[in-house]
């Protein structure tokens, strides 16, 4: 301070009086909130770099960008089905008989300024949103960053991701139009397809028979108040768990279970971020202004009679509409006068297992390890090559329902039949996800074995030596400390040995565990111990 | 006087001009083309107004293209259906459009680069007409788009969108076979499909939908393909939410990705 009076210049006189204006502030606001405590915590969390980190940001940019855009279209939107006669600019509607809602989503695209981008603005970021979200999940899965402590914000992140759907397919119901129209009746098939209380539940849902004239303004309440607070209220825990969990990071030289090593939040990363956000929103708004999304005047007002052919729910609601494509036909039981409908019951039933196996995973893995300790540092997928591989056959079982979502479009565009894609998809939905697993076991028990290989001998350097006796031999290239620390810093674990318990009886879930963890590590790579190093330098 | 001298020179020569071979060339190929083109149009008007000349052109035709599958009375045979009562428009449509003489047999004729003049295909279309009576090519009148596109469009709801999708971007039907899109098809070809019923389309006759109906349809696909497709920009092919969750995956997410690369790239 002194040195800063001596030189002081008009400038820098100026700058004192703009920081001794912040400092009072800080002071002011530290005295009466305790402020102070949280903005060192949160200022020093330290974000290692690494792309991969930034995909739940992205998630959470779009978000904002869908909570914006959505604020300007409640302004403009009617939420309910009463019939109006469109009077807006769109002429093949000049006339005619529609809801409210569509009525007013018609204005909100042709008549109301700015109208049109929002729309695009919103629905493009609502796909973007959850795409973010599913690449972000897939990046926590393969680098096993959800074990302990982060069990519970992987549900979390799960139930967000859930919640992520249902906003929008609520979202994608409210204009009313023929294809969310469409998009209801399957949802209405479906409810109406539980046994014993499903025409009620489905009677209850749209206040009578299907359309009724109340489902618009239902889902609307759902969409822009209830699911959006739980979803705000479980994105705060989900960042505040982040925050007190600390964040994962790749090993490496000096990266150990107990520090983090990377950028703090302030000053650098918060500016970083920042201008990331702006770039998310620049490219959800750019995308906006050049592509069409839901052009809602090219699918008229919602009536129950016509259907369109290739009508898709969004992307990440295609899979469950897939998994009803690919039913065999028949799967539909009459006992005592009542219809079972299995072709209904039976892909929810399965989706329902993949959903909780999805949920519970961490857990499962838990008790199948028996870890009970605490992991910061993120595997390299090939070190736990049952985990990336139970993950390559979730991914494909996923992508098989998807594509079979737009199976009729796959069936035009690739001038297939259509029953030939569906056997096809019926057929990967099963082989698929075994042949993922089994591929990608045997892809990450190979690269462990070049890493060990390449730890004990060093890299193939190209360069051959003739020795005195007439011998060839390729000179190997020996790895410098820190990037053999990549290759051999993992966990090995080995299959669980079943042994009695106090009472010198062996339980029955002690046997499954045993029996799941051999599955899990009976095929395994140890790492090269520093032992075999040391023999390994003498080649 | 130099240059007069050599003229002198060049006339006592006996030589012609250099360009002299060019220019009788030139008159040759313009003589000649003239006359084609004045008797080959005589032609053209003479099978117009000459009805039955057409038909003697349009059989010969037919004899030598299509006989082989409809048989050489187009009595039909194994390969393909009679072409009894299909009328002009039937021809017209198949043929105009490419789709006849079929390129294989298939689950469907395809759309492709029609192999026959105008000219050539009124001939069949008329030889097909004198065989029976059955639908003829439309008049200009119900083609123009002049119709009433609000009550075109609920029609096309009701009747069409089931197969050639909302958008008129098309759509798949059963073994292989599919409803063709929509954008960019000739207004002649639309009404004369309704009316005939090309391939695995039904037939949308003149009791069920009335031409004013039809030509209402023409207007509506007429209207949403000139104003209604590009309004939010770029369609992505007027697919729906197959092509818009491909674009966000590949170019969106994608586009994200690199920045995120980017910006946690260390300089080296």
């Amino acid at each position: 301070m002194t040195t800063a009076e001596s030189t002081a210049t008009k400038s820098g006189v100026k700058a004192a009086g703009g920081s001794k204006f912040t400092s009072a502030a800080a002071s002011y606001l530290d005295e009466r909130t305790a402020i102070s405590g949280i903005t060192k915590e949160l200022g020093r969390k330290i974000f290692p770099d690494h792309w991969t980190f930034m995909l739940g940001e992205v998630a959470i940019y779009s978000l904002i960008a869908i909570l914006l855009s959505g604020t300007f279209l409640t302004l403009f939107f009617d939420p309910t089905m009463t019939e109006v006669h469109y009077d807006g600019s769109y002429v093949p509607f000049k006339g005619v008989e529609m809801s409210a809602a569509y009525s007013s989503t018609l204005n909100i695209s042709f008549d109301i300024r700015g109208g049109l981008l929002m729309r695009q603005v919103h629905h493009w970021a609502a796909l973007l949103f959850v795409a973010a979200i599913g690449l972000h999940m897939l990046r926590v899965f393969f680098n096993g960053a959800f074990r302990k402590p982060r069990e519970l914000n992987w549900v979390i992140g799960f139930v967000l991701f859930i919640l992520a759907m249902g906003e929008g397919f609520t979202g994608y119901s409210l204009p009313d139009d023929l294809l969310s129209g469409n998009g209801l009746r399957i949802i209405d098939g479906m409810v109406k397809g539980i046994p014993l209380v499903g025409t009620w539940v489905s009677y209850l849902l749209f206040g009578g028979e299907f359309p009724g004239g109340v489902i618009v303004p239902r889902l609307y309440s759902l969409h822009i108040l209830l699911l959006p607070a739980i979803l705000v209220a479980a994105l705060g825990l989900h960042l505040l768990l982040m925050v007190i969990n600390k964040h994962t990071q790749y090993g490496g030289p000096g990266r150990t279970n107990d520090n983090v090593v990377g950028v703090p939040v302030m000053p650098n990363f918060a500016a970083k971020a920042g201008g990331f956000f702006f770039v998310v929103f620049g490219v959800i708004v750019l995308i906006s202004t050049f592509f069409t999304i839901n052009p809602i005047w090219n699918y008229g007002p919602y009536d129950p009679a016509p259907i369109s052919a290739g009508t898709q729910p969004d992307w990440y609601i295609g899979f469950l509409d897939g998994a009803l494509r690919l039913v065999p036909p028949g799967w539909e039981v009459v006992l005592w006068n009542h219809t079972y409908s299995f072709n209904i019951l039976a892909p929810m039933i399965i989706i329902g297992i993949f959903i909780l196996l999805v949920l519970l995973y961490p857990f499962i893995e838990i008790w199948v390890t028996g870890d009970k300790r605490e992991h910061h540092i993120a595997d390299r997928p090939r070190n736990a090559p049952v985990r990336t591989a139970i993950g390559a056959a979730g991914v494909s079982f996923y992508a098989v329902l998807w594509a079979a979502g737009g199976s009729d479009v796959i069936a035009t565009h690739f001038h297939l039949t259509i029953e030939a894609v569906t056997h096809t998809l019926q057929a990967l939905l099963i082989l698929a996800p075994i042949i993922a697993f089994w591929i990608t076991k045997r892809v990450c028990i190979s690269l462990q074995k070049k890493d060990r290989e390449v730890a004990l001998h060093g890299y193939e350097s190209g360069r051959m030596v003739r020795l005195p006796g007439g011998q060839y031999h390729e000179v190997h290239q020996p790895l410098d400390d820190y990037e053999r620390w990549r290759l051999v810093d993992y966990h090995d674990y080995k299959p669980l040995m079943i042994r009695p318990g106090a009472d010198g009886k062996i339980k029955f879930s002690q046997r499954l565990r045993a029996v799941v963890s051999r599955w899990f590590f009976e095929d395994r790579i140890s790492p090269a111990t520093p032992k075999e190093l040391e023999q390994g330098g003498h080649h | 006087m130099q240059n007069r001298n050599s003229t002198a020179a060049r006339r006592a020569s006996g030589r012609r001009h250099p360009l002299a071979s060019v220019a009788l060339i030139l008159i040759g190929l313009l003589t000649t083309g003239g006359a084609y083109a004045l008797l080959s149009t005589t032609a053209s008007a003479e099978s117009s107004s000459d009805s039955s000349a057409a038909i003697t052109e349009g059989q010969k035709l037919f004899a030598a293209n299509c006989a082989t599958c409809h048989g050489v009375n187009a009595a039909g045979t194994a390969e393909g259906p009679s072409l009894y009562g299909v009328g002009s428009a039937s021809v017209d449509f198949q043929m105009g459009t490419g789709r006849m003489p079929l390129a294989f047999q298939g689950p469907q004729g395809a759309q492709k680069p029609p192999q026959f003049t105008q000219t050539q295909i009124d001939a069949v279309a008329a030889y097909i007409a004198s065989l029976a009576p059955g639908p003829a090519v439309p008049d200009e009148k119900w083609l123009d788009g002049s119709g009433d596109a609000a009550a075109g469009l609920e029609l096309f709801r009701i009747n069409c969108a089931m197969c050639h999708n909302i958008a008129g971007a098309g759509g798949a039907l059963t073994e292989g076979k599919y409803a063709p899109a929509l954008q960019g098809v000739e207004a002649k070809y639309i009404y004369e499909a309704m009316v005939t019923g090309p391939q695995n389309m039904p037939v949308f006759s003149d009791l069920n939908l009335t031409p004013q109906d039809k030509a209402n349809i023409i207007s509506y696909l007429k209207f949403q393909q000139e104003n209604a497709s590009g309004v939010g920009g770029v369609d992505l092919g007027g697919l729906g939410p197959v092509a818009e969750g491909l674009f966000i995956w590949i170019f969106g997410l994608g586009a994200i990705v690199g920045v995120t690369i980017w910006i946690t790239a260390r300089p080296n």
